[in-house]
């Protein structure tokens, strides 16, 4: 079992902008596992932590959950939601900045990252991820090398 | 700095996906969809071979519209040509359809994973890595089998580039987890374990992940780690916070590189060597120094990044227990946060200060900062803060604050969100219990708690209430008046109504003296609730009734009049017409002496665990709760009186019997790691008294008088198993009788039962021979322990019968030996040992328990050494009824509707032994599709888990 299982981004209107799935779900099982994640994150405000515990969330989560104990770590930017679903034990502020780090990753690589930027190049946004986290872990933390890397990416053919 | 703009690169997709933004309605988004798939499908059908843009550009539509939620049934073929394309931007959205729409049983996987190995093997890092992730991302058990043995090559391969390492170590990492066993770590993990000192950070971080895996699971290969991650933290810690560069992230020096080592040092003991411990308790001081000294920056990614790292080493500290100092430095800082602005800060103070409760060191640092967690219960908005600070508030209670906590927690409880309702009322009952000086103030509290929240009062609850007013006189009479206050109430909850009818009953006549509360006082005001009551408590009620008439003969009358009137004793329920019906004639015919006798007070109940801890450990994990044993003096165990009374009472009696230590309660029972046989190994655990029968079938007219006085052991040792007594004893498992064993000379039968942690096991010696076997001995004998000399017997032709008495008296591993001696007529000595077919699951007890029961036990068992899981194909059938019968033959409950997936089974069971109780729960996924298993079991002791997945793995 990987520790990140689920690495995924909405946005307010519940719309699924990314979607990084590392453990097997069934199609069904992932739209209501977004359903739910949105109805719970997007009634959240500054005085709440920006940790979802399981027994917050409805039904498929906890027959998800009945198997394995998981928290929601997630980020807000704008109409954004970035969430992420790991261990229970994991490290909260760990991954919270994991987020920032991977958003701040975006920001530079499309100049002022949007929505948009998202939908029209969801294909490169799998590559960003990867190259961030695999296999359900932390691959690189650097800003640097990985923006070193999409910028030679990029100029392949 | 790299900057894209939308949609560069491929026209078509851009403008198709704008089209599809623009559609006003979904009907108008399936439209163009359907209609840009028929376009695709007439490319890809047509004359025209496509260039690789095109087939790129139609295979990301492809993808697209997938992600959308729409199904996508071709163009695999496609995706997995653009995998041979030698241009990364076509390879790339080739394996990008494929780790996101493939899945693993697909017949594609050949022609993928050959483009992986193409890849794999064309030393450029770009390509090498876009395999490596596909496998990381899909992770499939024929990718397992194919890729599994070149990975860890590439890995440690000197010349591998620094991004192509990083990629590897994580994909070793997902195969190992999804496919264990063909995984082999063997001649490359002290090469694994130093890329700790890669000059690489990337690489380091990386590599960490799989390191803290394999440590995991096999923690004594990898415990050169420790020294390793020592200092690489070291390094990190004692740095500047511009020395690293690249891997400082808002003035913080590798932030989730310190983490992941942190984790890594979790998964071992302190470490022995003298040096390191020093330099790492250097390192854990200055991380607690960091968190005092002024930020460098007000940004909130500085503090996150900074406080990561700090609770990553409290947990550290935490688990080693055993440096009172930083214990209580890390208690302070935490408290520091318990006021800070941050939610996110205080909730994850509360957090970790729960587990510091729990210590020794620090439990008296924690109880410090009491009121700041009093107020969290009451102020904060978040109603996941709150409910850190009701479980610290658990944690820290003692005999010197419970009044505090429990009254702080009884007024929470009113305004509680429901959620936890139910478990806040188990913890009040629970402290008030544990720490009641005077029991008046427990009986207090639980009557408050029914008041307040008696729909969260389970009927552990009031049980427990009932068995403690019995059991001490000295409370009888202030709970017989509190109950009856309690009941003035115009509306009062029916669990009220249950432990006033109950207590009543049995102490009425403690406070009749008083005209106010006179026996008929007493009794309207109970029969005025019963009404509006279920069917249980009416039939509680009744038995209150007839201890009245024995208590008050003053009241036989009213209350004969009552249960002579037809809603009683023509009542369509059963129980209750019955009960109407028997009390009647009871009161009616018997003398005051049989009455009293009949209706005599009850008699304290055994002392035992309380049930209302039992159910709190159900609902919570072990960390969560510090569970101590109730430590008021024990009581004398008062005899359950025999006979004569089976009077009203049994009902009530037995229902709260049943609710109290019986199987639901109690069995699972789960104590994380049971102190009981923790020194003892496995060898020796299991005792077999052994005799023989001289029962018929011993034919002792050819008993050898010389074998059968001989008590010395036999003049050659026993023979080393045989190489297959594993095979003969894996055939037991799942049933108790066959045949264990046979060659030309001999047949040995076997017929077992077992009960509790007892077992009877006949053996059948079956001489197939027309010639008697002289100076037969069998020894039995468990590893580790003494051998134990059987009486020999010699055989003449027939069978004969052996009976061997099996206690268990703690688990074990390793089956009993069962050597066999003799010679044939005139031959040469038979030596021959088998193991016998006593297996740890022969001691189940079946546990039948509703889901949500299971889930509650199946998390509360979460540590990682309490589950045992093996992956393996199946080598006999997979038929549903074949594998049913399996399952039951091991002796484990089969739960039905409990796993979402109805493919699978799920099965719970006790495991019975002379000292302690072990719970399993076990599920078993079959996948016809690959003909393979994976079979996960948890129990409540290590050792049991891994032996029954050994034991198990080898059945189906």
């Amino acid at each position: 079992m990987p520790h990140l299982f689920i690495f995924f981004c909405l946005n307010r209107a519940g719309k699924t902008r990314l979607a990084k799935w590392y453990m097997q779900f069934d199609d069904d099982e992932k739209q209501k596992l977004i359903e739910e994640v949105h109805a719970v994150v997007t009634v959240r405000d500054a005085k709440h932590t920006n940790f979802v515990e399981v027994w917050d969330l409805a039904v498929i989560f906890l027959l998800f959950s009945q198997f394995r104990n998981f928290k929601i770590i997630y980020r807000r930017y704008a109409g954004l939601y970035f969430c992420i679903c790991v261990d229970v034990t994991d490290n909260n502020l760990a991954y919270l900045e994991g987020i920032h780090n991977f958003v701040e990753v975006l920001n530079e690589y499309f100049h002022n990252v949007c929505e948009l930027d998202l939908v029209f190049n969801f294909y490169k946004v799998y590559t960003v991820v990867d190259e961030m986290f695999l296999a359900g872990e932390i691959r690189e933390t650097s800003q640097t090398k990985v923006l070193k890397q999409l910028l030679m990416l990029q100029s392949l053919e | 700095m790299p900057a894209v703009s939308k949609g560069d690169g491929m026209r078509g997709l851009a403008v198709f996906i704008s089209d599809i933004r623009n559609c006003k309605s979904k009907e108008a988004e399936i439209k163009r969809i359907n209609k840009e798939l028929a376009n695709i499908r007439s490319k890809f059908k047509g004359d025209k071979a496509l260039d690789g843009y095109s087939k790129k550009k139609y295979v990301c539509k492809l993808l697209f519209i997938f992600l959308l939620g729409h199904d996508i049934d071709f163009g695999h073929m496609e995706a997995v040509n653009l995998l041979s394309s030698n241009k990364y931007t076509e390879k790339q959205i080739g394996y990008l359809f494929i780790s996101v729409l493939v899945n693993s049983n697909s017949e594609l996987i050949r022609l993928i994973n050959n483009a992986i190995k193409n890849d794999l093997s064309s030393r450029n890092p770009t390509f090498m890595c876009l395999a490596l992730h596909c496998i990381a991302n899909v992770g499939s058990r024929e990718m397992a089998e194919a890729f599994a043995s070149e990975i860890p090559r590439i890995l440690v391969a000197g010349d591998t580039m620094d991004s192509v390492k990083q990629s590897a170590a994580l994909c070793l990492l997902r195969l190992y987890k999804t496919s264990p066993d063909l995984v082999l770590m063997g001649e490359w993990t002290s090469r694994v374990v130093h890329l700790l000192n890669d000059q690489h950070m990337g690489v380091v971080t990386a590599a960490i992940s799989l390191i803290t895996c394999l440590s995991q699971k096999n923690p004594d290969e990898f415990k050169t780690c420790v020294s390793l991650a020592v200092s690489r933290l070291s390094r990190i810690v004692s740095s500047a916070s511009t020395d690293l560069q690249d891997y400082t992230y808002y003035f913080v020096p590798a932030p989730w590189l310190s983490c992941k080592l942190l984790r890594l040092l979790q998964c071992y003991p302190p470490p022995e060597d003298g040096a390191v411990k020093g330099r790492l308790v250097e390192c854990l001081e200055t991380i607690l120094n960091k968190a005092q000294e002024p930020p460098k920056s007000k940004k909130v990614q500085h503090s996150n990044a900074k406080n990561a790292i700090l609770f990553e080493a409290i947990s550290l500290i935490i688990h080693y227990d055993s440096e009172p100092n930083l214990l209580v430095r890390a208690c302070n800082q935490l408290g520091q946060f318990l006021q800070h602005r941050e939610t996110n800060l205080r909730y994850l103070a509360l957090e970790s200060m729960c587990t510091l409760a729990s210590s020794e060191f620090s439990h008296e640092a924690v109880k410090t900062h009491i009121e700041t967690v009093i107020n969290a219960l009451k102020t904060e908005r978040d109603v996941s803060v709150r409910q850190r600070a009701a479980d610290l508030l658990y944690a820290m209670c003692d005999r010197s604050n419970a009044k505090q906590i429990v009254a702080e927690m009884l007024s929470y409880l009113e305004t509680a969100d429901y959620s936890i309702r139910e478990e806040m009322v188990l913890k009040v009952a629970i402290l008030a219990e544990k720490y009641a000086v005077d029991y008046s103030w427990y009986v207090d509290t639980i009557l408050n708690l029914i008041r307040i929240a008696g729909d969260y009062v389970s009927e552990e609850v009031w049980y427990r209430v009932i068995q403690i007013v019995i059991n001490r006189d000295d409370v009888q009479g202030y709970a017989a008046k509190t109950v009856f206050e309690a009941l003035q109430a115009p509306a009062c909850h029916e669990n009220m109504v249950k432990v006033g009818g109950y207590i009543l009953g049995e102490f009425g006549n403690l406070i009749a003296g008083d005209p106010r509360s006179s026996p008929l006082v007493q009794f309207n005001l109970l029969h005025s609730k019963f009404h509006l009551c279920s069917v249980p408590t009416r039939a509680l009620l009744l038995s209150a009734y007839i201890k009245f008439i024995n208590l008050f003969p003053e009241t036989k009358a009213t209350i004969q009049e009552v249960l002579r009137c037809d809603s009683q004793i023509r009542n369509s329920d059963v129980e209750l017409q019955q009960r109407a019906v028997e009390y009647l004639k009871l009161s009616s015919i018997a003398s005051t002496d049989v009455l009293a006798t009949v209706l005599e007070e009850m008699p304290p109940f055994p002392e035992r665990e309380s049930s209302i801890l039992a159910k709190l450990k159900k609902k919570k994990g072990p960390g969560a709760v510090s569970v101590t044993e109730l430590d008021d003096g024990k009581r004398e165990a008062g005899e359950l009186n025999g006979g004569g009374d089976r009077g009203p009472d049994t009902a009530a009696m037995a229902a709260s019997n049943a609710s109290t230590p019986s199987p639901s309660a109690d069995l699972l029972g789960i104590r994380s790691a049971a102190p009981v046989g923790a020194a003892q190994t496995n060898a020796g655990s299991l005792l077999v008294d052994v005799f023989s029968d001289s029962g018929p079938a011993a034919p002792s007219a050819a008993v050898n008088d010389d074998g059968f006085l001989s008590s010395a052991p036999p003049s050659e040792d026993p023979a080393p198993p045989l190489s297959e007594a594993d095979e003969l004893l894996n055939k037991f498992v799942c049933k108790n009788n066959g045949v264990l064993f046979e060659n030309q000379l001999l047949q040995i039968g076997i017929k077992s039962e077992y009960r509790q942690n007892l077992g009877r096991m006949y053996l059948f010696y079956g001489n197939k021979t027309s010639v008697q076997f002289a100076s037969f001995t069998t020894t039995v004998s468990c590893p580790g322990e003494l051998h134990k000399p059987v009486e020999p017997l010699v055989e003449g032709g027939a069978q004969i019968q052996q009976v061997l008495n099996i206690e268990c008296i703690t688990d074990f591993s390793d089956a009993p030996l069962l050597n066999i001696k003799f010679s044939r007529y005139g031959g040469a000595l038979q030596n021959l040992t088998l193991k016998l077919p006593v297996t740890i699951n022969k001691f189940f007890q079946p546990t039948e328990m509703s889901s949500s029961d299971f889930f509650q036990r199946w998390k509360q068992l979460s540590q990682p050494q309490q589950e045992a899981q093996k992956i393996f194909k199946a080598n006999h059938s997979m038929d549903t009824e074949v594998l049913k019968a399996k399952l039951l033959g091991l002796g484990t409950a089969l739960l039905d509707n409990i796993d979402p997936n109805p493919e699978n089974y799920v099965c719970a069971g006790v495991i019975q032994t002379k000292s302690q109780q072990i719970g399993c729960l076990l599920r078993l996924e079959p996948n016809a599709q690959a003909q393979m298993y994976r079979l996960t079991l948890r129990c409540s002791k290590d050792t049991v888990s891994k032996r029954l997945c050994e034991l198990l793995a080898q059945q189906f």
